[in-house]
């Protein structure tokens, strides 16, 4: 069974539907026609572009250039977290937490998966290292975004019981124990239901995509498994980080609020 | 027995503020709403960040730990957070005799938090400042949401805790008339500087 390739009219095809259901919210003044437009043309060329990448990346098969794609996939990454924040730390703190997160949970499940799971040759072949890398990190910078948006927001609403609870005597830790439990939980849930799901109401991208190239089924399933389970690891250990430095920046050495070190949203 | 001393306190455009309350003594303090009142408690409790000295007894609030600090110098905040579902979580201890004293029963402390009135929270959050034992208070508007016989209950209350502990306190209200019941010195804080007034009879 070989790979049917798609021809430049088939993806022509597909983005025809797109362009009819711009029109579509166009006529419902939805005002989300543009950004449709121009998400899917984002779409088409990042793809286009990373295709060539990974093409050459694959051919020359040295560390320095997967390292150097890593890091840009990483840096990218960091920004995506702070650009969907409505209330980010200031002064690069947001940026720094979200990648130094997405850095030490991502890299070292890729690593690990790399070197003691698939075990590749070399360890570091760019075809298993990239896609795994870009698995995890999506996957990581989801949960990372969603987990430290709420941690900010929340905090932000709720002040007046972080401060009542200060003046109590609480430390800042404790004063910030329940949002700091409750946005971990909110980057969590879509990954397990993902994990719960997986298989019955949906089939995963890379499964499909695995099946869809010709792999036998379960070989494709074993791959998928791993990839949720790395991801849960992964992005849970990023998102504690990064939620443990950032609601420590919310206060100062003498348990303070410090809502001034957080981003005024832009309306 | 403590004393409370301010040493050229200043926050924001505030200040500088020096001032001492003796032990067991209660220092009224007034002034238009915005001039600052709740921000100088806030200071004292070191909640907002602030420069000069503040001494309870022999020790200078920055060598302190913080939230040992704030469980000396107690502030009551107008209006009081309860972030728990039911009232008797947020008290560690139960003191039934201070609950009788403000007219509340113990079965309040069953209740859910959305049940309390403003009234009965201000209550609840003198006892819950209490419990902590502090030897300072921090006063702002404890009656402000309360009837004249709940009024009368809570200041006496306080008044028994400070001559029990000889804790001195800050009381910052609006009511003149309150001031006068409760407090020996009556200061006004006005354009940033406070003034210390004799009320008029």
């Amino acid at each position: 069974m070989t790979l049917i390739s798609l021809s430049p009219f088939d993806l022509g095809i597909a983005a025809l539907l797109v362009l009819a259901m711009a029109g579509c919210t166009t006529a419902l003044r939805l005002q989300l026609g543009r950004s449709i437009v121009i998400a899917s043309a984002r779409l088409i060329v990042q793809l286009l572009l990373i295709g060539l990448v990974l093409k050459a990346l694959f051919a020359t098969e040295r560390l320095l250039w997967v390292v150097l794609m890593a890091l840009v996939m990483l840096l990218v990454g960091g920004r995506e977290v702070m650009a969907r924040q409505k209330r980010p730390l200031k002064g690069g703190w947001s940026y720094g937490v979200g990648t130094m997160s997405m850095f030490i949970s991502s890299f070292a499940t890729v690593i690990i998966a790399l070197a003691v799971i698939v075990s590749p040759e070399p360890w570091y072949a760019p075809r298993y290292a990239i896609p795994l890398l870009g698995m995890l990190l999506g996957n990581t910078m989801n949960g990372i975004a969603l987990s430290l948006d709420r941690l900010t927001q929340t905090t932000w609403q709720q002040r007046a019981v972080i401060e009542q609870r200060l003046l109590l005597g609480q430390d800042r830790r404790e004063a910030i124990l329940d949002i700091a439990r409750d946005s971990l939980r909110t980057g969590m849930i879509p990954i397990i239901n993902a994990m719960a799901t997986a298989g019955i109401v949906s089939i995963p991208g890379m499964m499909t995509g695995q099946i869809l190239a010709g792999s036998p089924p379960l070989e494709a399933v074993k791959y998928q498994i791993m990839i949720w389970l790395l991801i849960a690891a992964g992005s849970g250990f990023g998102m504690m980080t990064a939620i443990g430095v950032a609601s420590g920046r919310l206060f100062d050495h003498r348990h303070r609020l410090r809502l001034d070190r957080l981003a005024t949203p832009k309306s | 027995m403590s004393h409370l001393r301010l040493d050229s306190l200043q926050f924001r455009h505030w200040g500088p503020f020096s001032l001492t309350l003796a032990p067991g003594e209660c220092v009224g303090l007034t002034g238009p709403s915005g001039a600052g009142k709740t921000l100088l408690l806030r200071a004292i409790a070191d909640l907002d960040a602030h420069s000069g000295k503040i001494f309870l007894d022999k020790d200078e609030c920055s060598q302190v730990h913080a939230p040992a600090w704030r469980r000396q110098v107690g502030l009551l905040l107008a209006e009081s957070q309860w972030w728990h579902d039911t009232v008797g979580e947020h008290f560690p201890e139960i003191d039934e005799a201070a609950l009788q004293s403000l007219d509340l029963k113990p079965e309040v402390l069953k209740w859910p938090v959305s049940r309390l009135s403003s009234g009965e929270k201000q209550r609840l959050a003198v006892i819950r400042l209490l419990g902590n034992r502090p030897k300072v208070l921090l006063l702002d508007e404890p009656a402000a949401n309360l009837d004249d016989d709940n009024t009368a209950r809570v200041e006496s209350l306080i008044e028994k805790y400070r001559q029990d502990t000889g804790a001195p306190a800050f009381w910052a209200c609006h009511d003149m008339e309150q001031l006068r019941r409760v407090a020996v010195r009556q200061f006004r804080l006005e354009d940033g500087s406070l003034h210390e007034f004799i009320p008029d009879q």
